[in-house]
């Protein structure tokens, strides 16, 4: 049974959002971590990229496979969390706490009010379970 | 394809229960991993896991002239090892390139296993059969994949696992050689030194009735669930070839760095002889290299090899972010005037040329036992 935080935002990419303040914080969830396996390779982009809603921004690689990352919302990479990047193994065992990846200040407050929220996020992995 | 087509070994539900990832492997549905890709892959090299390899290929060729049959058949000399002894071999087509890649196992001149890929089971089977019939010989090619069930118990504590199991006397097969002998129920089990990790291990073959207590009792002496996962970084690491990703019929053994199992002299000549002698002869054109990457990026099956000046000179065939020694790893094909060991060369990662240098295979040998 896979984590889901209440006071989150989803993505139907499995990435989750946390408002701080006027930026938002961007990881992946315990789904995706879990559905990857053993995190070996995360590349993310520098600080002042723009990110577009939809389009990848990054990779996160396990032993297996190599998974594009999504970006929830419109906005610009205002920090990008250097220690997830150093140790990639993180993503396995802090996805919502130490390895969040980047801090992002959204162009529309409309994008993260439009995200799912955790009992739709919920909803959405029950039914995509086997 | 929906997952009612695939095979199950006889291990299914011990894998299930466990917790397993399944997933489709050569038509069956097998563990990927079970606690994790990477505590599977230390138990390994540090202790000792038990894979269910269950999903391979057994071929019996048994008769008067199974020994001119295996020479034939493969690259290697079936006439150079003893009864009891194994050997890694190439079954090729008339092009030099390989149909499987296998484990032959001989018991005598007339009785001998071959330990075939998952994937190429029907494959080979029919293709042995056509060129035993095709030359004539008298023996018989039987397919016993369904009959058999096969454990691998790999790591430095492997022998301890199977002594536990099978006596003390096991300690006494050497690498690739092999015993027949009772274990639990089974009667005429095998016993084999061999392995796919590049760790001391055994590999038991034993009858489908068996296996679960067999994979139950392994399980007590503490040897640790491994998947086709970490079996994947297990081999990489000991520069062992994987059918399909780093040999295929479009490559021959000397291209593969597989020149050791080819016997070219002083034998009748198998499949694909004459193309091996042809290719020698003219300069392999590309080999199987080892590559480590200098630049922060993993290299994959089907990424392109570059020159400094951007000419493309090979091709990834395996790569990962190597579980032991803590770098990313790789093999791949690389043509011969670039393929000099200490050669930086550029791997393709999405778009971007990333540094690599090409060096000698494996990556991982296991510490000597004094």
């Amino acid at each position: 049974m896979s984590n889901v935080p209440a006071e989150l935002k989803y993505t139907a990419e499995h990435e989750w959002v946390r408002v701080e303040g006027d930026l938002v914080v961007v990881g992946i969830t315990d789904h995706a971590q879990d559905a990857l396996g053993d995190v070996v390779f995360v590349e993310l982009p520098e600080v002042g990229r723009a990110l577009h809603k939809g389009k990848a921004f990054g990779v996160v690689e396990s032993v297996k496979a190599v998974s594009d990352l999504y970006a929830p919302i419109d906005g610009d990479v205002v920090e990008v969390n250097a220690a997830v990047v150093a140790a990639p193994e993180q993503l396995n065992k802090q996805p919502y706490g130490a390895a969040w990846m980047l801090k992002v200040r959204p162009k529309n407050a409309a994008d993260v009010a439009g995200l799912l929220d955790a009992a739709g996020y919920s909803t959405l992995l029950a039914s995509i379970a086997k | 394809m929906s997952t009612a087509t695939l095979h199950r070994t006889a291990l299914f539900d011990r894998h299930v229960a466990a917790g397993a990832k399944m997933v489709d492997f050569g038509g069956f549905e097998m563990p990927l991993k079970y606690s994790g890709e990477t505590l599977e892959h230390m138990a390994v090299r540090n202790a000792v896991g038990v894979f269910d390899v269950s999903h391979m290929g057994e071929v019996f060729i048994e008769g008067k002239e199974a020994l001119q049959a295996l020479q034939r058949l493969v690259t290697n000399d079936a006439a150079r090892i003893k009864d009891g002894q194994a050997m890694y071999a190439g079954l090729l087509h008339q092009g030099g390139g390989f149909v499987d890649d296998v484990i032959v196992y001989r018991f005598s001149p007339t009785r001998f296993l071959v330990c075939v890929n998952a994937s190429n089971q029907g494959k080979d089977f029919l293709w042995m059969r056509a060129v035993v019939a095709g030359a004539g010989l008298d023996c018989v090619v039987r397919n016993e994949s369904e009959r058999w069930s096969q454990l691998a118990i790999q790591g430095p504590k492997a022998a301890d696992v199977v002594a536990t199991l099978c006596g003390e006397r096991i300690r006494e097969i050497e690498g690739y050689h092999f015993q027949t002998m009772p274990v639990l129920d089974d009667e005429d089990a095998i016993v084999a030194r061999t392995g796919y990790t590049g760790e001391d291990g055994f590999e038991l073959y034993v009858k489908n009735s068996v296996a679960t207590a067999l994979w139950d009792a392994v399980l007590r002496t503490g040897a640790l669930p491994c998947g086709l996962a970490c079996r994947d970084t297990l081999r990489l690491e000991a520069g062992m070839c994987l059918y399909g990703n780093d040999i295929d019929e479009e490559h021959t053994p000397l291209q593969a760095n597989l020149g050791w199992i080819v016997k070219l002299e002083d034998r009748p000549p198998f499949v694909g002889h004459a193309a091996l002698v042809a290719e020698k002869a003219a300069g392999v054109p590309r080999l199987l290299r080892g590559l480590e990457m200098i630049d922060r990026g993993i290299a994959r099956h089907g990424y392109e090899i570059q020159d400094a000046g951007g000419a493309v000179i090979g091709v990834v065939t395996s790569g990962t972010q190597s579980p032991h020694i803590n770098k990313a790893i790789a093999m791949g094909y690389v043509a011969r005037e670039h393929a000099a060991l200490g050669t930086e060369v550029h791997v393709v990662i999405r778009g971007k040329p990333f540094r690599a240098r090409v060096v000698k295979l494996p990556f991982y040998k296991r510490p000597a036992i004094v």
